[in-house]
């Protein structure tokens, strides 16, 4: 691709933006699998393959699913963040792949909250103040 | 349909055991009756920290974190929260120093947070493995700025208004380094980034780039332009696989978006870098070792002055800073130094990353405000010890730092406060111990560490650390005199005067820290023989309690080397079995009875 330049950045940075923080009702669904070292070693590359099977076998398909880095929590991991149209920005920990099945079924199709898996956020995010 | 609210209710072990489960039992309940449970789900969560202040009940979207909850208080909740839709605000968290008034407003009672993310302010949010992503956060618009709005003066003038000091250990003012850089005439200057990450426990820098390589890219490229530099090196360990992976695909896409490379965003300046792989010496992590393994030569220090930042990389100038210093870089440009400044104490501004692993319920990362309290660290984000133990001391800065006991609990925690309680700031590994960890078997370790890492090009690291490791070797055995302490800490200001570089420097600091904040259990080695955390097997013996011994020979059956028997005699009264013993010339101390006995009949001496 050719070179960017400011106009590009800031292009790319509103469209980015909005993408990622939309919560419109017919927008899509983000599943955010924690996946540094810690979370890998504690088993995210099941957790995140079975997101992708379970959503594929229940036929949902307004759904993203992405890797982000460590979110520091590491005595709880697997840590998987879920940003889903009228409900809260939730962090979910120690998501096996048992449970990151549930989550499509009770959070992203039944839209109610996982018991006992819900954590929460560390901290406020500095750049949406 | 979703709920109107949600209301999480902590599960962890600690609010738990202390009437969570009945909240929880109880706010189901009265929502049912009171007709609202379609509006509201009621949630059982993880450890929310702040165990002390439990049972705790966080209720979303509001974010109203309640405290000290009690199963009588679901009713009132329910009607007022939920239905009326007004906190309640006499269980409402308050800062304990600060009588704020909260009044509900939203604001204010966000502030439970301890934390404050401005190193991993994308590490949960983006993937790494999308440049779009970063950009989307901001990323790449203080690059935008300093190469566009910016002088070379302007950057050094922003960073030396934020305050930032080097976060890799000795917290060096990073503007100083970037201005003599910059003030010194070379056709070629050099941009590095430490990523020699070797503290055992630290892993703030792994995590970083892997979480958000980009940083580290928009950072060096700033850094870059401030000194008037065109190339970078990025010295990485080679374990960190993963973190070496995405840093490679960063600057590949940064390439190909023209954020690296020539004529970045048309404004002329140049700037690329490159990746080295340490192979994990400890010593690489000095600045002066590391350039001189970059540049293909033995990783071992040089006498400093000349400093890299005059004479550095093949003798042109260099500005090497760590991973998490250069973290902070691009959020100091874009919200300006005295946004920076505000934050932390008044000489260690802005934040600090934290490894936080041992004996801690919440192990992770943490990332908080420069003088925010151990006890803040340890007890309200870390939730405190593990299975109800009691706090003994908490180990920081590394092989290089010193232990901090109960008494340092509430020092704020900057630069110079660790320094003055006999410890250092290091990397950020904070490693938490609690009443079974003997500290002279810590410190051996961190002894052994550094004489293993010892890069043996001066001798006194090389000969005096491996000197006090015997002498606290001998201690631990049970042979240990009054005279070592005094051998270890003439050593250890030998070590401290001569040795080349920080390793030397800095290696008898856990030794020293053992003779002043833990005198009594050294003593308790050296002169009673005795361990009192049961962990130096020399000191210890096991025996076998025979009141309370039925007999049934578990202990004996699981010892590997046959040093229990039955004792030859008759049972004792109301036994049916006479009791067990073990041969304290064959026990080798591996502690199996121990788990093996149901009855605790076996015992440490």
């Amino acid at each position: 691709m050719s070179k960017l330049t400011l106009a590009d950045l800031k292009k790319i940075r509103d469209e980015k933006n909005k993408e990622m923080t939309r919560r419109d009702a017919d927008k899509e669904i983000q599943v955010v699998v924690g996946m540094g070292t810690c979370g890998i070693a504690s088993g995210a590359k099941e957790t995140f393959s079975a997101f992708i099977d379970e959503l594929d076998k229940s036929h949902v398909n307004d759904v993203v699913v992405k890797q982000t880095g460590c979110m520091g929590f590491c005595s709880v991991e697997p840590t998987v963040r879920v940003i889903a149209p009228e409900m809260p920005d939730t962090i979910y920990n120690k998501v096996s792949a048992e449970v990151a099945r549930r989550i499509v079924k009770e959070h992203i199709i039944g839209r109610k909250l996982v018991d006992d898996h819900v954590f929460d956020h560390p901290s406020r995010d500095i750049l949406t103040q | 349909m979703a709920y109107k609210n949600y209301c999480l209710v902590c599960a962890g072990t600690g609010c738990h055991a202390n009437t969570g489960e009945e909240i929880y039992q109880e706010l189901v309940k009265k929502a049912r009756d009171l007709g609202v449970e379609k509006d509201v789900q009621v949630v059982k969560t993880g450890c929310f920290g702040f165990c002390e202040k439990g049972p705790i009940v966080k209720i979303l979207p509001e974010e109203a974190f309640y405290v000290h909850v009690k199963p009588s208080d679901a009713e009132e909740l329910i009607k007022e929260h939920i239905i009326k839709g007004r906190m309640v605000n006499r269980l409402l968290y308050k800062e304990d120093d600060k009588k704020t008034d909260t009044q509900g407003k939203i604001d204010d009672i966000k502030f439970y947070q301890k934390q404050l993310r401005i190193v991993l302010r994308n590490c949960g949010f983006i993937n790494p493995e999308d440049i779009e992503e970063y950009i989307g956060r901001e990323g790449y618009q203080a690059l935008a700025k300093a190469l566009t709005d910016m002088t070379p003066d302007q950057i050094v003038e922003e960073i030396k208004k934020s305050g930032l000091r080097g976060r890799g250990g000795a917290g060096f003012p990073t503007w100083m380094k970037w201005n003599f850089s910059k003030q010194s005439s070379s056709d070629v200057k050099y941009v590095v980034c430490n990523a020699d990450e070797g503290d055992p426990g630290a892993y703030m820098d792994r995590s970083t780039i892997e979480g958000d390589p980009h940083s580290i890219i928009e950072a060096m490229t700033i850094a870059a332009k401030a000194i008037g530099a065109s190339q970078g090196f990025v010295y990485i360990r080679a374990e960190y696989q993963l973190a070496v992976q995405r840093l490679e695909i960063a600057t590949k896409q940064a390439r190909e978006y023209g954020v690296l490379g020539k004529d970045i965003f048309g404004t002329g300046f140049d700037f690329d870098l490159e990746i080295r792989l340490g192979a994990g010496a400890f010593v690489c992590g000095e600045e002066t070792a590391l350039l001189a393994s970059i540049e293909g030569e033995r990783g071992i220090p040089k006498p400093r002055p000349p400093f890299p930042a005059v004479k550095g990389l093949w003798g042109k100038p260099t500005v090497i800073n760590n991973v998490e210093t250069y973290a902070c870089v691009p959020m100091i440009i874009l919200k300006g130094g005295e946004w920076f400044a505000s934050i932390g104490t008044e000489k260690s501004k802005g934040t600090k990353v934290f490894a936080l692993t041992g004996k801690i319920k919440n192990s992770g990362l943490v990332e908080v405000p420069m003088g925010t309290t151990l006890r803040d660290i340890i007890f309200a984000i870390g939730g405190g010890i593990k299975d109800g133990k009691k706090f003994k001391a908490v180990q920081t800065g590394g092989p290089s730092g010193g232990v901090l006991t109960t008494e340092k609990l509430d020092t704020p925690i900057d630069f110079d406060n660790l320094v003055a309680a006999g410890s250092m700031m290091g990397s950020g590994g904070m490693i938490v111990m609690d009443e079974e960890d003997c500290i002279v078997d810590i410190v051996r370790f961190y002894l052994d560490f550094s004489v293993d890492e010892s890069c043996g090009k001066c001798s006194p690291c090389r000969i005096g650390g491996r000197k006090i490791l015997n002498i606290l070797d001998k201690i631990a055995e049970g042979k240990g005199e009054m005279d070592d302490i005094k051998k270890i800490k003439e050593i250890s200001e030998a070590m401290k005067r001569s040795s080349l570089c920080a390793l030397g420097q800095t290696t008898p600091n856990p030794a020293l820290s053992l003779i002043n904040f833990f005198y009594d259990e050294l003593l308790a080695h050296i002169q009673d023989k005795k361990c009192p955390a049961g962990k130096c097997k020399n000191l210890l013996s096991f025996s076998i309690v025979r009141n309370t011994c039925i007999g049934c020979g578990l202990c004996a059956k699981k010892c590997p080397v046959n040093a229990i028997t039955a004792e030859d005699c008759e049972p004792l009264p109301g036994k049916k079995k006479p009791p067990f013993v073990i041969d304290g010339k064959k026990c080798i101390k591996c502690g199996e009875c121990i788990a093996a006995c149901k009855f605790k009949s076996v015992v440490k001496l």
